[in-house]
């Protein structure tokens, strides 16, 4: 996915649709809105990055979780199989973006892409809801996807790439 | 001027502004863990070298403590977790890159043989004791005759199980403080300290106290030196690590680290055990609750700030 930071307006919109689409028990989210200000009044410079779960290809949720319930289908999304999580915190404690958390059931939760959607061919709920087309979905192996048109044509960055978890959330500048 | 001012709508109490996921229950545990670490690891040694005579409360006495601190340490563990009733998929797999998978199964293995090691001496502790039940008898006997294996093989798991405790942390890259490979040996020199300081603690005989105490010497200096590696690590690493540093100097968590875990829980103790080898008089409880104290205050200072630092993005 790629978020486009020029045209995110923070409206959360995309907040709202997570929440609705996937029960996110009140108190929680998936996703939220990051509002960044710099500089000193009257010149300040105003960006807003919709943040998730960064579906990292080198996870270290799934490297730490003890029973493997924190798994990567193919495709390259990060899931937790809520029967085999214990709920020890472990995966919300390695992720350097605190994209996981416990839901009051006891098992961690996290951003799924809306995979229930996904595999039907659709956009996650984010995505469809956007009133500014600022988020960018699809498959990056596919030169043709949304999302990899988005990145050809733009210039982008992860967040802490320093982390080594390979992030595969982009941000276009 | 170089102001930022960042929002971020992620309201989640137990994660913005600052983690704080892993409380009181953890701590406890990783303090257990390494006291019952160091208990049985200093049991089998000095069983394997043939003190175990000369060294009795150590070999015999003090690992009743060890059965006890681990039950009550996988107790906090339990009740830590928020998915408990599904705690036995920890046992449907092995996973190398997760220490706390590992650390689950030295725990399944370490806490049976700690209550079997009390149990093959207790007829040496209470003469009168009977099994009452045939194959306990036949059990008992079987470990007795194997009880130097068995030694070795308690020796070895407890150093796992200290070093654990540490490992656990160190394995989180996300929170810089706990980033560090030296916080399992620190982990572990801590646990051996606490182990020494509660046989030392139960002891009657003075010259096993005197040998104990020699040791113990040594592995608090040796937790002193490793900690002013871990803050020169700190003071030479990246932002992150800065930030780190930061909390322990002058930031929230300096007084109850330098206080309360290095003055008190560490060189205040090993002054008094100084002291006490070159004949001064001090109370025998006194370096030993100190040293238990500190170990104690040292994981719950770790684990609570450690969920503070992160990546700064």
């Amino acid at each position: 996915m790629a978020v486009d930071t020029k045209k995110c307006v923070g409206c959360a919109d995309c907040v709202v649709a997570c929440q609705t689409e996937n029960n996110v028990p009140h108190g929680f989210c998936r996703d939220w809105i990051v509002e960044n200000v710099k500089g000193t009044y009257p010149s300040l410079d105003m960006k807003f990055q919709s943040e998730r779960c960064n579906q990292c290809e080198n996870a270290p949720c799934v490297r730490c979780c003890p029973t493997g319930a924190s798994h990567i289908v193919e495709g390259g999304i990060v899931l937790v199989t809520h029967d085999d999580c214990i709920g020890c915190g472990a995966c919300v404690e390695a992720c350097p973006y605190d994209a996981r958390y416990i839901h009051p059931q006891g098992y961690v939760d996290k951003c799924t892409f809306c995979i229930q959607r996904v595999d039907k061919g659709q956009n996650p709920a984010c995505v469809d809801v956007c009133p500014t087309y600022c988020l960018h979905f699809g498959d990056l192996d596919d030169p043709n996807s949304d999302v990899s048109k988005a990145l050809k044509n733009r210039s982008w960055y992860v967040l802490a790439p320093e982390a080594g978890t390979e992030p595969q959330l982009y941000y276009l500048r | 001027m170089k102001e930022e001012l960042m929002v971020s709508g992620k309201h989640i109490a137990e994660i913005y502004p600052v983690l704080h996921l892993w409380h009181w229950e953890i701590s406890l545990y990783l303090f257990l863990g390494g006291l019952a670490g160091g208990i049985l690891f200093f049991a089998a040694y000095f069983f394997i070298i043939g003190k175990e005579k000369e060294m009795s409360t150590t070999v015999k006495w003090a690992t009743f403590i060890a059965p006890l601190a681990l039950m009550i340490g996988l107790s906090s563990l339990l009740y830590d977790l928020h998915h408990k009733l599904y705690f036995w998929r920890l046992f449907t797999t092995v996973r190398f890159t997760s220490p706390m998978s590992w650390g689950a199964w030295t725990l399944l293995i370490i806490f049976p043989l700690s209550i079997i090691w009390v149990a093959s001496f207790m007829k040496d502790m209470f003469p009168n004791w009977n099994w009452k039940w045939k194959y306990l008898n036949q059990f008992e006997s079987f470990v007795i005759k194997y009880r130097l294996p068995f030694a070795w093989i308690l020796m070895f798991l407890s150093i796992i199980l200290a070093v654990y405790t540490g490992i656990l942390l160190s394995a989180f890259n996300a929170r810089p403080l706990w980033n560090v490979s030296i916080l399992g040996p620190l982990f572990l020199v801590s646990g051996f300290s606490t182990g020494l300081a509660t046989s030392m603690w139960l002891s009657k005989n003075d010259a096993e106290r005197r040998i104990l105490s020699r040791i113990d010497i040594f592995f608090i200096l040796t937790e002193l030196f490793l900690i002013i590696h871990l803050f020169m690590g700190f003071m030479a690493g990246t932002a992150v690590k800065l930030e780190a540093f930061r909390l322990f100097m002058g930031g929230s968590f300096t007084i109850s680290f330098w206080i309360f875990v290095v003055l008190l829980g560490l060189i205040f103790p090993v002054t008094l055990e100084i002291l006490e080898l070159n004949g001064y008089h001090v109370p025998k409880w006194v370096p030993p609750l100190l040293i238990l104290f500190g170990g104690l205050m040292f994981r719950f200072v770790m684990v609570d700030a450690g969920q503070i630092t992160r990546f700064l993005y």
